[in-house]
């Protein structure tokens, strides 16, 4: 059996902008090369400005993405204010590396602009939530390789959230076709301090 | 780094005699004596997953298919109740009414699917008799998705897939759910399980719509089925087929005597 990271496939990558970060997924779930749904979107909102990218094997994504979805619900209430996305990647990180020696098989990203100050953040983790704070992209899921090359390539500093759109979904589109466990598609979200933009994006279908 | 096990051996050594002092500090292998834990004991050790509890994937010879239309959801299951290469039973059904307007489907392995889908079915109505109103088909797919996550990570895992086909009694709308052994969840227009998936959703792909009527469905399950037998190397022994719509689940006659398929 192969690894638990790759049965169902998925990419997921984040760029920070001038002023905005952008977030995106593809949308296949499959069953090793058997495609299932062509409708599985990955990337989950926690708040105005903060979002989690979940890659890795469907059934923790959805377990993973329920869990903070409750928990942040819980900080909700007891702080009375939104959680802010730093401190939604330490209690990522925190979550994750509960499960130290029967970890989730996930490798979230995630997204967001400080409360305050407007300044973008994103990070990733390891599956047992070992933070990596980026100030480019970061990259998660079986297109890695590939997500890697591209934004490498593609990304350049303070974008705007025209041209960061352009850019993430070339990098993204450009990964998958190259992965074939990803794609079918994908959702590229643009975050601005007043404005949350969702973009569903037509892939090829094969 | 020799200095360390050179000095413990050595003590060792002299404990044991200890007039004679080693001239030598040279390791000797049987001079210390190994605490051997029993693996048992171990901490964790067994438990470190790196992968998934490995568990045999649910078996792939049975046939579940599903397809949803304008107002119906259409699940079929092989009739065939296998155990090895032996065929004990040739009209088994493999579904099981969770409700009025949603049925369960499962394969996989014998024992653990009719034990978790009798548990899901007595879960539902237990819910629809204490509230006086039904789960809907999305409700139940997203409960037994629950109960199946929270299985797959304890010491015997269910193994087994599942498709949930239902009409939601508010909005009229039908839906299919597919989950597989792992609890992966996705909701489909048309979705089957084991080796059928390969077979029949290229066929379904080709021919499916979301808008075709239950005559066009039951014309789309036939398709499937026939290529079922021409393809498959075992006989399934037919398919049972329960149309589900907002008047509720019914049995569908299905090529009763049908011969099998020959040509290709």
């Amino acid at each position: 059996m192969s690894s638990p990271f790759s049965i169902n496939g998925g990419a997921c990558v984040a760029m920070v902008g001038k002023d905005c970060v952008a977030i995106a997924c593809d949308l296949r779930l499959g069953l090793q090369a058997l495609t299932v749904s062509n409708n599985f979107p990955k990337i989950f909102q926690y708040g105005d400005h903060v979002f989690l990218g979940l890659t890795g094997l469907a059934t923790d994504v959805t377990t993973v993405s329920d869990l903070f979805r409750y928990k942040v619900n819980m900080y909700r209430l007891r702080e009375e204010r939104h959680i802010a996305p730093r401190t939604f990647a330490n209690l990522v990180s925190s979550s994750l590396y509960e499960r130290r020696f029967g970890p989730w098989f996930v490798s979230p990203v995630v997204a967001g602009l400080e409360p305050k100050t407007g300044k973008p953040f994103i990070c990733g983790f390891d599956s047992i939530g070992c933070i990596d704070f980026a100030k480019d992209f970061i990259v998660s899921g079986t297109a890695t390789d590939q997500l890697f090359g591209m934004c490498e390539s593609l990304w350049e500093p303070n974008l705007g959230p025209d041209e960061l759109f352009e850019t993430i979904s070339q990098a993204l589109l450009n990964a998958v076709d190259r992965d074939a466990l990803s794609g079918w598609g994908a959702h590229v979200y643009i975050i601005e301090k007043d404005k949350v933009t969702k973009r569903l994006l037509k892939g090829r279908q094969d | 780094m020799p200095s360390r096990c050179v000095r413990v051996a050595a003590a060792c050594w002299s404990s044991n005699n200890a007039d004679e002092r080693p001239t030598c500090w040279k390791l000797k292998h049987n001079t210390r004596k190994l605490a051997i834990v029993p693996t048992n004991l171990l901490h964790n050790n067994n438990n470190r997953r790196t992968q998934l509890p490995t568990q045999p994937q649910p078996k792939c010879m049975e046939v579940l298919l599903g397809i949803t239309g304008k107002d119906f959801t259409l699940i079929a299951a092989s009739k065939a109740a296998m155990r090895g290469p032996t065929i004990l039973k040739a009209t088994d059904d493999k579904t099981r009414q969770l409700n009025d307007h949603t049925l369960l489907a499962f394969s996989g392995e014998p024992g653990d699917t009719v034990q978790f889908a009798e548990y899901i079915q007595a879960n539902s109505q237990l819910y629809s008799m204490r509230n006086e109103t039904e789960l809907s088909p999305s409700a139940l797919a997203h409960f037994v998705r629950g109960e199946l996550a929270s299985s797959l990570r304890s010491r015997n895992p269910y193994s087994v897939n599942l498709l949930l086909g239902g009409v939601d009694p508010i909005t009229n709308k039908p839906s299919l759910y597919w989950l597989d052994y792992l609890a992966s969840l996705a909701k489909v227009p048309y979705a089957a399980h084991g080796y059928a998936q390969y077979y029949c959703l290229s066929l379904l792909d080709k021919h499916h719509h979301p808008n075709i009527t239950l005559d066009e469905g039951m014309k789309l399950l036939r398709l499937c089925s026939d290529e079922l037998k021409r393809r498959l190397p075992i006989d399934f022994k037919g398919l049972v087929v329960k149309a589900v719509t907002k008047d509720g689940i019914e049995t569908k006659p299905f090529d009763e005597d049908e011969k099998v398929v020959k040509d290709t």
